[in-house]
């Protein structure tokens, strides 16, 4: 049923100078050595699934973490040669790391460049020093745009900046100010994510009564409530548009022509291979998720065999047991799981899903399955059917949640 | 084999909560070599999850030991342990009719509390001989003497002989095995009688059925005997009969005059056995049947509903099962527009329904909604007729009603000194009329009040306790209907009136508590795609008002790396949470908001 002849690549690189206060992505920080041993497997595990993969395009890749620039210059070319040398990349893919401010010099981007990658993802998150700190950034916003520079001397002209809304003690003029410093720069794509107090960080300790009180909908004492939370989003959405950035997904917007490719294959539910610990794959009908743990995934990858004739086919199927080692878990979707996920991925996107392509994936009309919802979801003016499409209105992003969840069968 | 009578021992423990009387019930079993150290889980008779978690006894439980005395025989103890709460009291009652006597147990630090007293009564009520036992004399704070003393001036019991112990770590627990032995008597009664046993617990279990417990008062019970039960009229074949070890059942071969232990006939219908009853012999029946127990009624109601409705008739089953051996809880079927089928449920307090309700969700697996309890009103009729009202929802239209009438308890409250204006200040606020205050010795006092049982039934021991630190103890009894100015206090939501959100309150505090509830419910709703208005009338009238805004933002930011199942996860909370909702009109009720009226008195 999916298209099996493309493939996009995650590289995950977890390290990081020092974990961010909201963080709870997989990463950490690691001395030298374990960054060494790491690449290596990366390496192998890339090198293992070429082999099985033979002849799939890859039309983008994204290296995130973590800290992908905290890595050497050295190791980046490394991971990239293995790319090149295991997939068949064409020229025109899109290739992606993430830098943080602070982590990177001239020469890394040098080297960055000499790779191949044509793509840079600067976390900023604000432009307040304040604020930065109280992130528990390891850089300042001067720092931000020195490296913002030294990219664009590189030669990259394909650059977005990652900022976050919603921020404790984040007033809107804050916010416009972060806004129109990013803006003044004139990068090709700029992401605003809300923040999420997730369990296990320090901010989880520090605002999660303020969590909790936001969902009573009870005033909150650090966190912006509902209601400022929603005009943060509202004015950010605004100032962009203003400045010729389009919104083209929930969190994502960017100037025309530089939408992220790599992003919507994630949301169109495109194939996806993810290399390193904790990364995510789909291939055909099946969601993996590779083991977390980076001294044991490091072991494993030392014992994958380098040759093998295996097709994808045989791996599927169980029989090459090898890999299996790497996976934590693995899932087939049944149908209704992918039903599920063409409708709340395929939504967040402003375009929407086409009914056409529901019809060629799954072989029936989406009312056949979804009509109950989506009359519904159109009477209350969240939803809307047009020609061949099927995309949220303004107050449907805004309340995605509750328009998605309804996508979920019983 | 035959079993001298004369070494035989019946009796109970009885004390104020948390006075040690499990503990001590532990270490007696443990004494008496039933069990070793290894195997003892402390507090073997309370062998409901939920009373280990709570640290309580709900349920009456019944062990037979084996004690090597002093003077070279052996005994046989049959020991019942009983709940302290003042809600179970009806429990203690049944046990005690199993008993010749009983030991009271009194913390050598509080002395004798409100529960003291009253399991008192109730022991000498029944006939036993109580003897008294001064525990926890380990702690720094005890006091013994004086509180020999005032057993000897509150109770009038002989103290000063009382053994003087610690449950807690078994220190001078033989004295109180040979007490048992020397002061308290053997049961009376002819075993070649006609068979008498009187029923004070019983049981289902999947595979025997119920398992019937009994007190033989006179003749023997063996199996294969023909039985009647005196007041169902149900006849049965015992199929087994035996005694209790600790948390097992072990068959003998009878039971005869005297003896406590259980027995089986394959009995399926629940209801043929009622605690109470008398079991003769089918063929050579007894005269006339042990007196019963005093029928218990219920002094608190409120509406049981399962959440998936096609479980209301598994929420039946497992009601008639409780019922069983709880004879206090009632039920009959009513219907809600909110809630759909579900039951009315009587019980003797809050604590029992909590119980009940806990008991429900983790022993049967249902999900329930929880109507806001209340309490059994009389509402007199223009017409000249009565009707007893438990479900606010039947109150007639305020034309037809003359008058209304509210239940009254007399309530005594054990104080220290310090807190006693805190705790007449309670009694005021919930229109207590005050009645006397007795010194029981120079830091502490008896207060006397009567209460109207609904400004009790919510939160009023919490409130008790956190007023006085802890240091008070509360007990009660109904005393009676009294003429009050009632109303119906209805709640809209968007405008439609939600029937089981309906209470009756007190006319004087009306407003405030309508004002309370609407804020609270407020806090409950989530916010809708619309704005909601909330509101609090008295028949058409609106008293309070409050509104649940449309919600503005609900997104998920981040995608980590296509790790999209982690997306899903939280799409499928969302979901989840919206199916544990009520929907009235076009709006979703969270069913704790059902209960909201419970917690207008918290902060």
């Amino acid at each position: 049923m999916n298209d099996t002849t493309q493939m996009s690549i995650y590289i995950h690189i977890p390290f990081c100078m020092k974990k961010c206060n909201y963080c709870d992505f997989l990463s950490g920080v690691y001395d030298e050595d374990t960054q060494v041993k790491y690449v290596d497997a990366i390496c192998k595990e890339i090198e293992y699934m070429g082999q099985r993969l033979e002849g799939v395009a890859v039309p983008s890749i994204f290296i995130g973490g973590g800290t992908p620039s905290w890595l050497d210059g050295v190791h980046i070319e490394r991971i990239m040669s293995a790319v090149y040398d295991n997939f068949n990349v064409p020229g025109s893919a899109e290739i992606t790391i993430e830098c943080n401010p602070g982590t990177v010099t001239g020469e890394k981007f040098l080297a960055i460049r000499r790779a191949g990658i044509n793509r840079i993802s600067i976390g900023l998150q604000s432009a307040d020093d304040e604020e930065l700190k109280l992130l528990g950034r390891v850089h300042d916003f001067n720092q931000f745009l020195r490296t913002y520079e030294m990219a664009r001397k590189t030669g990259f002209t394909n650059i977005n900046v990652d900022i976050m809304t919603g921020l404790p003690g984040q007033t809107k003029e804050k916010l416009l100010n972060t806004l129109e410093n990013v803006i003044r720069l004139k990068p090709a794509h700029i992401s605003a994510y809300s923040l999420i107090i997730e369990e296990g960080t320090p901010f989880y300790n520090l605002y999660k009564e303020d969590v909790h009180r936001r969902e009573c909908g009870e005033p909150t004492v650090f966190l912006p409530n509902e209601d400022a939370e929603y005009d943060l989003t509202k004015m950010t959405e605004q100032v962009l548009s203003q400045h010729g950035y389009h919104q083209y997904e929930i969190s994502n917007f960017a100037r025309d022509g530089f939408e992220c490719e790599h992003n919507k294959v994630y949301w169109q539910r495109g194939q996806y291979i993810g290399f390193g610990i904790g990364a995510a794959s789909l291939i055909g009908d099946c969601r993996y998720h590779n083991m977390t743990d980076i001294y044991e995934y490091i072991e494993k990858c030392n014992k994958l065999p380098v040759a093998s004739n295996q097709t994808i086919e045989a791996r599927l199927s169980g029989e090459a047991e090898e890999i299996m080692y790497l996976w934590d878990s693995s899932q087939t979707l049944s149908r209704h799981d992918q039903m599920e996920e063409f409708m709340f991925l395929g939504l967040r996107m402003n375009q929407g899903v086409r009914r056409e392509d529901f019809k060629e994936a799954f072989g029936c009309e989406i009312e056949g399955v979804y009509r109950e919802q989506l009359e519904k979801l159109q009477q209350e003016g969240l939803l809307v059917m047009e020609g061949g499409h099927i995309y949220l209105t303004e107050r449907g992003r805004d309340i995605s949640n509750v328009v998605l969840s309804e996508f979920l069968f019983d | 084999m035959s079993i001298d009578q004369s070494k035989i021992r019946n009796f109970c423990i009885v004390a104020h909560i948390d006075h040690g009387k499990s503990t001590l019930a532990d270490r007696i079993i443990e004494m008496t070599g039933l069990l070793t150290e290894r195997e003892m889980q402390a507090q073997v008779l309370d062998n409901m999850d939920l009373e280990r978690e709570r640290g309580i006894t709900i349920k009456s439980q019944a062990v037979r030991t084996i004690y090597h005395a002093k003077d070279g025989n052996e005994y046989i103890f049959n020991l019942i342990d009983t709940p302290g709460h003042v809600d179970f009291n009806y429990e203690v009652s049944r046990s005690l009719a199993a008993c010749d006597g009983a030991i009271l147990v009194v913390d050598a630090a509080q002395g004798i509390e409100a529960q003291t007293l009253a399991n008192v009564y109730l022991a000498l009520d029944h006939d036993l001989d109580v003897v008294p036992v001064i525990n926890k004399i380990d702690l720094p704070s005890a006091d013994p003497q004086r509180v020999k003393d005032e057993i000897e001036d509150v109770i009038g019991l002989e103290a000063q002989d009382a053994p003087m112990i610690s449950a807690k770590t078994g220190l001078n627990v033989e004295d109180v095995l040979e007490t048992i032995v020397n002061k308290l008597p053997a049961p009376t009664g002819d075993p070649k009688a006609e068979l008498q046993a009187l029923i004070f617990d019983s049981l289902y279990d999947a595979y025997k059925g119920v398992i019937v417990f009994c007190r033989v008062k006179e003749g023997t019970l063996k199996a294969g005997d023909k039985v009647k039960m005196m007041a169902t009229g149900a006849s049965f074949e015992v199929v087994e009969v035996g005694y209790f070890g600790a948390g097992q059942f072990i068959p003998c071969d009878e039971l005869s005059a005297g003896m406590v232990g259980y027995m089986t006939a394959s009995i399926k219908n629940v209801k043929d056995t009622r605690v109470g009853d008398t079991i003769t012999h089918a063929n050579k029946p007894c005269a006339e049947p042990l007196p019963g127990y005093k029928k218990v009624n219920p002094m608190v109601y409120c509406g049981l509903y399962p959440v998936d409705g096609a479980k209301y008739p598994d929420l039946r089953d497992a009601l008639e099962k409780l019922q069983l051996n709880d004879a206090a809880l009632q039920f009959e079927p009513e219907t809600s527009v909110a809630l759909g089928f579900g039951f009315r449920c009587g019980f003797l307090g809050l604590l029992h329904l909590e119980i009940i309700q806990e008991r429900l969700e983790r022993e049967y697996n249902l999900d329930l909604v929880t109507t806001a309890p209340g309490v059994v009103y009389r509402v007199h009729k223009t017409d000249g007729t009565m009707i007893e009202l438990t479900n606010p929802s039947n109150l007639p239209d305020p034309s037809e009603i003359d008058y209304m009438e509210e239940p009254m308890v007399n309530a005594e409250i054990m104080v220290t000194s310090d807190y006693i204006g805190a705790i007449m200040d309670l009694c005021q606020e919930r229109r207590g009329i005050y009645i006397s205050m007795e010194y029981m010795e120079e830091t502490r006092a008896l207060i006397k009040y009567q209460l109207p049982l609904n400004e009790i039934i919510y939160d009023f021991f919490d409130a008790l306790k956190s007023r006085s630190r802890g240091y008070a103890s509360f007990d009660y009894e109904m005393s009676g209907y009294v003429k009050s100015k009632l109303v119906k206090l209805d709640i809209l939501i968007n405008k439609e009136e939600v029937d089981a959100l309906s209470f009756i309150v007190f006319e004087g505090t009306s407003y405030e508590r309508g004002r309370k509830m609407c804020e609270k419910l407020k806090e409950e709703i989530p916010r809708h795609l619309f704005e909601i208005p909330i509101q609090a009338a008295i028949g058409s009238k609106v008293i309070a008002r409050e509104t649940v805004k449309a919600m503005r933002k609900d997104v998920l930011a981040k995608c980590y790396g296509g790790d999209i199942s982690r997306k899903r996860k939280l799409l499928e909370k969302q979901k989840e949470g919206k199916k544990r909702m009520r929907q009235v009109g076009n709006v979703e009720i969270p069913q704790e908001a059902f209960m909201a009226v419970l917690k207008l008195d918290e902060e």
